[in-house]
């Protein structure tokens, strides 16, 4: 079941949450919406499900427009960011909740409550905890039980938000996984809200990444990575290094030294920012060519297969980080003051607005 | 406790390690008996005069005092009105909750200062106002006199005072409860299909049971004792418009103190099984909350 999101304006008083807002999801793809705290995901998952009212714009569920109707008509499943698990019933009485509720002429019988609820535990791993109260579960069997009891209702589309924001890091990488294999047993359109890149970028078919009310970029996690759209993309994933200069005729002025930049040859004199992945870099103990950036070792780590290093330039005193393979770190013996020249393999330019 | 689990270098000298919030011992019992002195002078001491004069002509004056007709009718009186005005209040006191923790509105901030007032003005007070309003030469006297209806110094007018005065106990018990408990698991139950009834007494109510409960004993004690606010309203009519409190009153006055303390001690037994059933409900309350021990950061695995 696909969803389509269009014009969407949300505000609360001045702040605007939602600045027309359009977005595609085909049928059975997992989704994630990327983006800082404010930059408006939660509101548009939250105004997906009916939750919240939008001030203008529509949301159609496989072409069928769901704008007003009522959220219990909506057929959403809803995940939230702290379960919200009933906590007077037990885990299975949770999950049963959505079947219960049903009007009388539709409500399946007990037999059939019970096949469903006991199913959709044992597909979360849960049935032998189906007596428990939420209280006596860890954050990980909780965030199951809701998965469960929102899957219990058959919902057109899945949304949930940051589903795993209040667990530790071990159990976060674990659910992950598991969210991923379970979304490919079930196979319902899912969308779920993070601020984390990496759970983004692990877990979904397609990125949308939001900034301050509006969509920066959406697309699958490798061309978001690899090609980010905008200079907020570029700096919101993965770890990156800042050049401010002039573009002139398809060159970037920093310093002393000038990057390439063959986009911008009609440019001249104009303010721009140079981004460099931590890894694009290439560091050699003497200058090569003019791209090459004079700086001094400051700092070392060197655990795991990448060393972190950081490194002042010696023009103007800013510093940058550099990510080396191991291999490459011991056989240039960069230790602590080292000077060294950095360049850049890899740029992308972007004017800066004046 | 983990005082005595500390191990000290032998250097240092032989000084009782205290926690930083904790005092020394002579502080803690000159504190302790002072309150427990104290409590005993002012509450303990009351209580147990009011059963010693009561039974101080002996049980037969005792029964006698409490079996007759006056007594008896004030007895049902009390619980008459404590009849209407708990379940009034406890409609009145969960609408009002609800409404405040679960939406927002203007003027919210003034219905919940409003709520308290009844606790901020003196029951005497609150007498006045419905005198005020319904006595014979009130703002709306006149126009009950033409019709027949008798409010001041009858029942329905120590109904009125009685509720006011009771109003805010049930609201004031849940407000804090529910606002800890927070909309999401309300919103949880709309998505999964559930009207708004079946949200009220499928996922809200259940949470709040003991508090509410806790509120209701509070409300009925309240309602059984009150005196400021029913004596100026009620009229002191003997077997028509007197309460347990008022006719306690009536009958001091009358130096008859045997009666009066036997009268007396009913209300004092009936304070004692409220005071024995809110214990009960806080002791459940506990149980319950201690059975959750799960917190978020349990580490777990998940068989793969």
């Amino acid at each position: 079941m696909s969803i389509e999101v269009r014009n969407l304006r949300k505000s609360f008083g001045d702040f605007v949450a939602l600045d027309n807002i359009s977005l595609d999801v085909p049928g059975g793809e997992l989704v994630a919406l990327l983006g800082p705290s404010g930059s408006g995901k939660t509101t548009l998952l939250r105004i997906i499900a009916g939750l919240e009212p939008a001030d203008q714009g529509t949301i159609h569920f496989h072409g069928e427009d769901a704008t007003r109707q009522p959220v219990r008509e909506r057929q959403v499943g809803f995940v939230f960011q702290h379960y919200a698990l009933f906590r007077h019933m037990s885990v299975f009485e949770n999950v049963a909740f959505g079947l219960r509720v049903k009007p009388r002429a539709v409500r399946p019988s007990e037999a059939e409550i019970r096949e469903t609820v006991m199913g959709l535990l044992h597909l979360v791993q849960l049935d032998v905890l189906a007596k428990r109260r939420p209280s006596e579960l860890s954050g990980g069997q909780r965030q199951r039980v809701a998965l469960a009891r929102a899957l219990a209702v058959k919902p057109k589309v899945l949304l949930l938000d940051e589903p795993f924001g209040a667990l530790d890091a071990k159990v976060r990488k674990e659910l992950r996984r598991w969210l991923r294999r379970l979304h490919e047993e079930v196979h319902v359109t899912s969308v779920f809200v993070t601020h984390d890149q990496e759970e983004a970028l692990e877990v979904s078919d397609r990125v949308v990444i939001m900034n301050e009310g509006r969509i920066e970029q959406s697309g699958t996690p490798e061309e978001v990575y690899e090609r980010p759209a905008t200079p907020f993309v570029y700096g919101f994933l993965g770890d990156v290094n800042l050049f401010h200069g002039r573009i002139h005729e398809g060159r970037v002025n920093i310093g002393a030294s000038d990057l390439e930049a063959p986009e911008w040859a009609g440019a001249s004199d104009q303010a721009g920012v140079a981004y460099v992945r931590t890894y694009d870099v290439e560091l050699a103990p003497a200058r090569s060519d003019a791209s090459s950036l004079e700086a001094v070792v400051r700092h070392v780590r060197a655990f795991g297969p990448v060393v972190r290093l950081e490194l002042e330039l010696v023009d103007g005193g800013r510093t940058i980080d550099a990510h080396i393979p191991r291999a490459q770190f011991d056989s240039q013996a960069l230790g602590k003051g080292r000077r060294v020249y950095v360049s850049p393999t890899n740029v992308r330019v972007f004017a800066q607005p004046s | 406790m983990a005082t005595t689990a500390l191990s000290r270098p032998a250097t240092t000298a032989p000084r009782a390690i205290i926690r930083a919030t904790g005092e020394s011992r002579a502080v803690r019992w000159t504190l302790t008996t002072i309150a427990l002195v104290f409590l005993a002078l002012t509450l303990l001491l009351p209580l147990v005069l009011v059963f010693a004069q009561a039974l101080a002509k002996g049980l037969p004056t005792y029964w006698a005092a409490i079996k007759e007709p006056d007594a008896l009718s004030a007895a049902k009186l009390t619980l008459l009105i404590a009849s209407i005005v708990v379940p009034v209040n406890l409609v009145f006191g969960v609408a009002a909750a609800w409404c405040i923790t679960k939406f927002d509105f203007p003027g919210k901030n003034l219905l919940i200062t409003l709520i308290d007032l009844p606790f901020a003005v003196s029951p005497v007070i609150s007498g006045m106002i419905f005198v005020l309003l319904f006595g014979a030469h009130g703002w709306f006297g006149a126009w009950l006199l033409a019709h027949d209806i008798k409010i001041i110094f009858a029942v329905p007018g120590i109904v009125l005072a009685t509720t006011f005065v009771t109003a805010p106990f049930i609201a004031r018990e849940l407000i804090p409860l529910m606002q800890e408990q927070g909309t999401e698991e309300e919103e949880a139950a709309i998505v999964l299909g559930a009207g708004g009834w079946q949200t009220f007494f499928r996922v809200t109510l259940p949470n709040i049971k003991w508090g509410l409960l806790y509120g209701l004993i509070l409300c009925n004690a309240r309602a059984m004792g009150e005196f400021g606010a029913v004596s100026v309203v009620s009229g002191h009519i003997r077997g028509e418009t007197n309460t347990l409190p008022l006719h306690v009153e009536i009958l001091y006055n009358e130096y008859a103190f045997a009666a009066s303390f036997a009268v007396a001690s009913v209300l004092t037994l009936l304070a004692l099984v409220t005071l024995g059933l809110k214990s009960l409900v806080e002791w459940q309350q506990r149980h319950v909350t201690a059975e959750r021990p799960g917190t978020d950061s349990t580490p777990e695995r998940i068989a793969a």
